[in-house]
């Protein structure tokens, strides 16, 4: 836990990048404390600056200035193979576009990431129970292009926590589905932070998306609005 | 579970790995096609030589054991050889080019089958004109000869009067004296060979005849036919060790154009893999399993092509070329092959690794 006990504690964090010859501000002094078991939504327009938060929180590109701590661990100090080994263990990634691997089954694609982590390819009883919960149990050994969106979210969701990671990030998770297929998405994800206490930070233009989480934090123009 | 995901891989683009593989194939099939044809060719060769029985083979002074020149000895030398000690026979040839690398030979019959036990033959029998001409099997089976037959070289029209067992000396074979005289090389010799009352004397006397002859390349049978091999022809090594450099870059660049179109093609799975922790290592082994994959089945394709290359040469070109099947060189080829894939890959994989995982992941 950081300092002030909280999962994530992000101070005065600041992200810019170049496009061409113009400099983006794309986070301006955030700060933000999430607490462990806690489902949180963040929400905002496009550019707000979600998706960079989202990105830098999954390791995925470093800070420009500020401190990002998770689980007592300060990304902003990290080097890139840092980075790299942290999103083995403590961060799990949910994408709009489920980002399965399309020559692997459901089953490959959730073992991978066990791999990739260095962990057994079998999973424990633990996760059998994820499994019923996901309802995906019967279509492990079918590859993406045999599932629905929703059944691929939720193999996404499946790869996203097989590792026990701290914090589970789900950018859009309901962005490509209908109504139907969102609620199951969604209902999956405050299980999982109910029943099992999974942390779950998660990015959504939808009111109703949002809803679904303890917190809602707003987002406009790099920076975090009440 | 990465030969996992290198298998579905290579299943997922059945026609590139189809391509990779084939064209590594053709990589492995050109070498081991070429060694067997350098290999057939002079054994073939060297089993002829050894098929005319002689103990001791003179080649003109200044000559190599390996050549097309035609008739530079004198005629007269029979009667020198004839008259040493132990000799039992001595009888010449003349060999003339009639393109590419053939040759019609000119052959005093009564004397060479003394000298070796005559041809044997599957049809027909010896000259009964000025314008026979003798062929061996293989020469009567590429070009549909049969007894009777005409046959246009030199410009003459020859008559088959005899398709003879191969293994002996030559494939066509015409008179001496009529080919001397066509060739206007009356009173010449390409070679000579003799033949020894006993074969254990053979050394001996070829030190004997070298004191006497001093300028001639003078060998005895077992020498002779050990030049037969490629460090005795002329460029051939070199010519190989080209084609080999030729097929190593055909190798390089189809490996390298497949791998790099699947770094790229797989950009946004790169992108996946680095946003589950896969460090630079993990996805340079996926793409360096998958080389080595293609590498690998091309070899083996390619061995396999190389029977069917040999084939295709004894049952088309059997009386000119020779093809043999050569295993030693099957590991030599798989390294090539693999090494030349390797390298292929290397650049498409550092690509692979610089990748932005965040780009990646945006992808179409």
């Amino acid at each position: 836990m950081s300092r002030s006990g909280s999962l994530i504690s992000i101070h005065n964090l600041s992200k810019s990048y170049r496009v061409g010859e113009v400099t983006v501000e794309a986070l301006r002094g955030v700060d933000l404390e999430v607490a462990a078991g806690e489902f949180l939504s963040i929400v905002g327009p496009s550019g707000s600056g979600k998706s960079t938060l989202f990105h830098i929180l999954g390791g995925l590109t470093p800070p420009t200035r500020g401190s990002v701590s998770i689980d007592g661990v300060n990304l902003a100090e990290m080097s890139d193979a840092g980075r790299t080994n942290m999103r083995k263990t403590k961060v799990g990634f949910v994408f709009q576009k489920y980002n399965l691997l399309p020559t692997l089954t459901a089953r490959d694609n959730i073992a991978i990431a066990r791999h990739i982590a260095g962990k057994p390819l079998e999973h424990d009883a633990w996760f059998s129970e994820v499994l019923d919960l996901l309802g995906i149990s019967g279509r492990l050994d079918h590859k993406p292009r045999a599932m629905s969106g929703g059944e691929q979210q939720r193999v996404a969701i499946a790869r996203a926590i097989v590792n026990h990671p701290a914090i589970l990030l789900a950018d859009e998770p309901t962005g490509n589905l209908d109504t139907k297929n969102s609620d199951a998405v969604l209902n999956v994800l405050r299980g999982l932070n109910e029943r099992l206490g999974q942390t779950i930070l998660m990015i959504t233009h939808n009111p109703e998306a949002a809803a679904y989480g303890h917190r809602i934090v707003n987002m406009r123009d790099g920076q975090i609005v009440y | 579970m990465i030969n996992k995901l290198v298998l579905e891989n290579l299943k997922h683009r059945p026609v590139r790995t189809l391509l990779s593989v084939l064209a590594i194939a053709i990589e492995v099939t050109m070498i081991l096609t070429l060694v067997g044809l350098s290999r057939g060719m002079l054994d073939e060769a060297g089993r002829r030589a050894k098929g005319v029985g002689a103990d001791v083979w003179i080649r003109p002074p200044g000559s190599s054991a390996i050549s097309f020149s035609s008739a530079p000895m004198s005629e007269g030398l029979l009667k020198f050889f004839g008259e040493q000690p132990h000799v039992t026979v001595a009888t010449g040839t003349i060999a003339q080019p009639i393109g590419g690398i053939d040759t019609v030979t000119g052959v005093d019959l009564d004397k060479f089958s003394r000298l070796s036990g005559g041809f044997r033959y599957i049809a027909g029998g010896p000259f009964q004109t000025p314008d026979d001409i003798l062929v061996d099997e293989r020469y009567a089976k590429q070009n549909h000869l049969e007894v009777g037959s005409q046959l246009k070289l030199l410009n003459k029209q020859w008559r088959v009067c005899g398709i003879f067992e191969s293994g002996k000396l030559a494939r066509l074979v015409l008179p001496l004296a009529r080919l001397q005289e066509l060739t206007g090389n009356t009173g010449k010799l390409t070679q000579i060979f003799v033949k020894l009352d006993d074969p254990k004397r053979t050394n001996e006397m070829v030190r004997a005849f070298k004191q006497r002859l001093p300028d001639y390349a003078i060998y005895s049978i077992e020498e002779f036919t050990s030049l037969f091999s490629v460090n005795n022809v002329p460029g051939l090594k070199p010519f190989i060790y080209v084609v080999i450099a030729i097929s190593v870059i055909v190798g390089f660049l189809v490996v390298f154009l497949s791998m790099y179109t699947a770094v790229l093609e797989r950009t946004r799975e790169i992108g996946i893999l680095k946003s589950l922790g896969a460090g630079p290592r993990y996805i340079l082994s996926i793409l360096l399993r998958e080389t080595f994959v293609l590498a690998a089945a091309g070899s083996v394709l390619g061995i396999l092509f190389s029977f069917g290359t040999r084939w295709l040469i004894l049952e088309f070109a059997g009386a000119t070329l020779t093809a043999m099947i050569t295993p030693d060189w099957w590991p030599t080829t798989t390294i090539i092959a693999v090494g030349g894939a390797v390298m292929g890959s290397l650049y498409p994989g550092w690509k692979a690794i610089q990748q932005d995982a965040l780009e990646a992941l945006s992808y179409e």
